[in-house]
């Protein structure tokens, strides 16, 4: 292998039922950071069918060039059909680095990927770097963490290419679009090997809203005593659903029967880590604190300057809930229209 | 039916500590178990073993510590363990640790494999599908449910962020399933008992089917660059402000946290 010969920053722009995926455009905003580094392409590879009109789009976010693959086989996630077709682009364009979200699909597809190509692939990652070898080239620095958080690691694929790293979700921060930004759209016709689909798909079932896992919930509105009630909570639901996320409850108003076991967050709850974690009325008892700690943004709102949830937010408002959460939800309703 | 679960012994990440003066990982006293998701793959192989009568054979690789975490395989209701321990795999990352099962594999009987979904320590979930390339088997992760069907298929659950999908598979696979979904079961009194009479078979690279280069370090396209006890997080602003002020407090934080 020649690492010289590998060049530009290919991204998997994951789309489902012809959305693309928030994680595609965070991960063209790293790939341009990175490329522009490097001095050379951002690449996205865009799979599926029905979508190749989409593909200025993922140029507007950054992308210099997209490889559309516009056919029937891949109306559906599947890993064996995506991995031929990623596989044969991979292949065929020899790209330096490869990103994926950390998704089902991409944490699916990349070790797949991976393994066939022979090359290092680095999950989960929350930082990517650029850094200078000692043979004058440079490789990709993926930070991740590992142990359970309690640790990070740097991985690096001295030796191999492409280097690939799937990316957590809300890591990243995409670039602001820039509307009729140019680039070049290629078609792609991949090669399928058919004798290798041996999994159907027989059904999707979509995930019920109110059966949702709390503890994959990227915002978690959490409410505690302070709440009161259930309707103290529809205000909560309320500035949830603005946002795009869950509500959850400390046990206090689980134990009172507010609130369903399945969405109590502690020590006898579950473990969450939501990227936003807003703390309404709940002062922070340690069992519940173990449950919540590692969010990556933590916002507490109680009326308890001393309450304990505050030593571990990150933004702490002395106040009344009950104002403050529908007023909130009202503003960031105004927001999220824009 | 010939069911081979792929498990691993890892250090309990909830038990581990950090050592705030030196800022490396306590590891001592902390216990070791098996991986939960793995777990939750024996328990899938021993409800078809209950059902249809399959033979379980549960596969580790590891230093010979994990002869323990074997012996409770079997009193859960495994049929046989096999340890891959070898100085050869030293050092292996996720890519040469599948190559090194596959080699395993490809030295068994099998219908089934099934791993779990990711190990608490590396948390990397991908081993089980590196592994299913490595022996050309196709691939479910994230399995919640499997289910043999009267025609030999399996028709399987797997849980996605937002939906389920059902697949129906044909003939031999690899499954990577989630501890969610299977509830384990306890080790039975006389399964204890037996287990310590049972053989835990320990093989080294010269039994499986590999070559030794692309074993352990060397087979590793990965490598650690450093390692790091995460930042501390710095202590947080607490405001006590008009709720206009508060909103536009959190509306604003939202806005440079690229939440909204």
């Amino acid at each position: 292998m020649e690492k010289k010969d590998y060049k530009n920053v290919f991204v998997f722009a994951e789309q489902r039922e012809g959305v693309i995926q928030p994680v595609a455009f965070e991960l063209l905003g790293k790939a341009r950071d990175l490329a522009d580094v490097l001095g050379e392409k951002v690449v996205a590879m865009f799979l599926g069918y029905g979508i190749k009109d989409q593909a200025q789009t993922l140029i507007e976010y950054g992308a210099d060039e997209v490889v559309v693959v516009d056919t029937p086989e891949l109306k559906d996630y599947l890993s064996e059909q995506y991995s031929q077709a990623v596989y044969q682009i991979i292949d065929e364009r020899k790209p330096n680095i490869v990103l994926y979200g950390a998704t089902t699909i991409g944490r699916d597809m990349a070790p797949r990927l991976a393994s066939r190509l022979k090359a290092g692939l680095t999950a989960d990652c929350t930082k990517l770097e650029i850094q200078p070898n000692k043979e004058g080239g440079e490789d990709l620095h993926s930070t991740r963490p590992a142990f359970g958080g309690n640790l990070m690691a740097t991985i690096v694929c001295p030796n191999t290419r492409p280097q690939m790293s799937t990316v957590r979700p809300g890591v990243m921060q995409k670039m602001q679009r820039q509307p009729g930004r140019n680039g070049v759209v290629t078609e792609f016709a991949p090669k399928f090997d058919t004798s290798k689909f041996k999994v159907k798909l027989v059904k999707t079932i979509k995930a019920d809203k109110q059966m949702a896992d709390i503890s994959e919930a990227k915002i978690l509105v959490s409410g505690g005593r302070g709440v009161h009630n259930k309707e103290g909570f529809d205000k909560l639901q309320a500035l949830a659903d603005v946002v795009g996320g869950q509500v959850a409850s400390s046990r206090a108003m689980v134990d009172n029967g507010v609130m369903p076991h399945e969405c109590q967050v502690g020590q006898t709850g579950k473990t969450v880590r939501p990227n936003l974690y807003v703390a309404c009325g709940i002062s922070g008892a340690i069992q519940h604190l173990a449950g919540m700690e590692e969010s990556d943004f933590i916002i507490a709102i109680n009326k308890d300057k001393y309450a304990p949830i505050f030593s571990v937010a990150d933004l702490g408002i002395v106040g009344d809930l009950h104002k403050i959460v529908p007023m909130l939800t009202e503003r960031l309703k105004k927001e999220m229209a824009q | 039916m010939n069911i081979i679960v792929c498990i691993k012994q890892v250090p309990d990440t909830t038990e581990i500590k950090i050592d705030p003066v030196k800022g490396t990982l306590i590891r001592e006293g902390v216990p070791s178990i098996m991986n939960p998701d793995d777990k939750g793959g024996l328990e899938l192989a021993l409800k078809m073993k209950d059902q249809f009568g399959a033979h379980v054979t549960v596969i580790s690789m590891g230093p010979p510590q994990a002869d323990v975490m074997l012996r409770e395989a079997f009193a859960m209701g495994a049929d046989r363990a096999i340890l891959l321990s070898d100085r050869k795999f030293a050092g292996a990352d996720t890519l040469a640790t599948s190559y090194a099962l596959s080699g395993l594999c490809r030295m068994l009987d099998y219908d089934l494999i099934i791993a779990g979904r990711q190990a608490i320590d590396g948390d990397t979930a991908q081993v089980g599908p590196e592994l299913a390339e490595h022996l050309d088997l196709p691939q479910i992760t994230y399995v919640a449910d499997a289910q043999l069907m009267d025609n030999g298929h399996l028709l399987v659950h797997k849980e996605n962020e937002d939906s389920v999908q059902v697949l129906e598979v044909e003939g031999k696979c690899l499954l990577t399933v989630l501890a969610s979904a299977f509830e384990p079961r306890y080790m039975s009194v006389s399964g204890i008992i037996d287990a310590y009479d049972k053989e835990v078979e320990v093989w080294g690279a010269d039994k499986i089917d590999v070559e030794e280069g692309k074993l352990g370090l060397a087979g590793s396209p990965t490598k650690v660059f450093q390692s790091f006890p995460k930042a501390m997080k710095a202590p947080g602003e607490v405001h006590e402000v008009s709720e206009e002020e508060a909103v536009e407090l959190i509306v604003n934080k939202l806005k440079e946290k690229h939440i909204i």
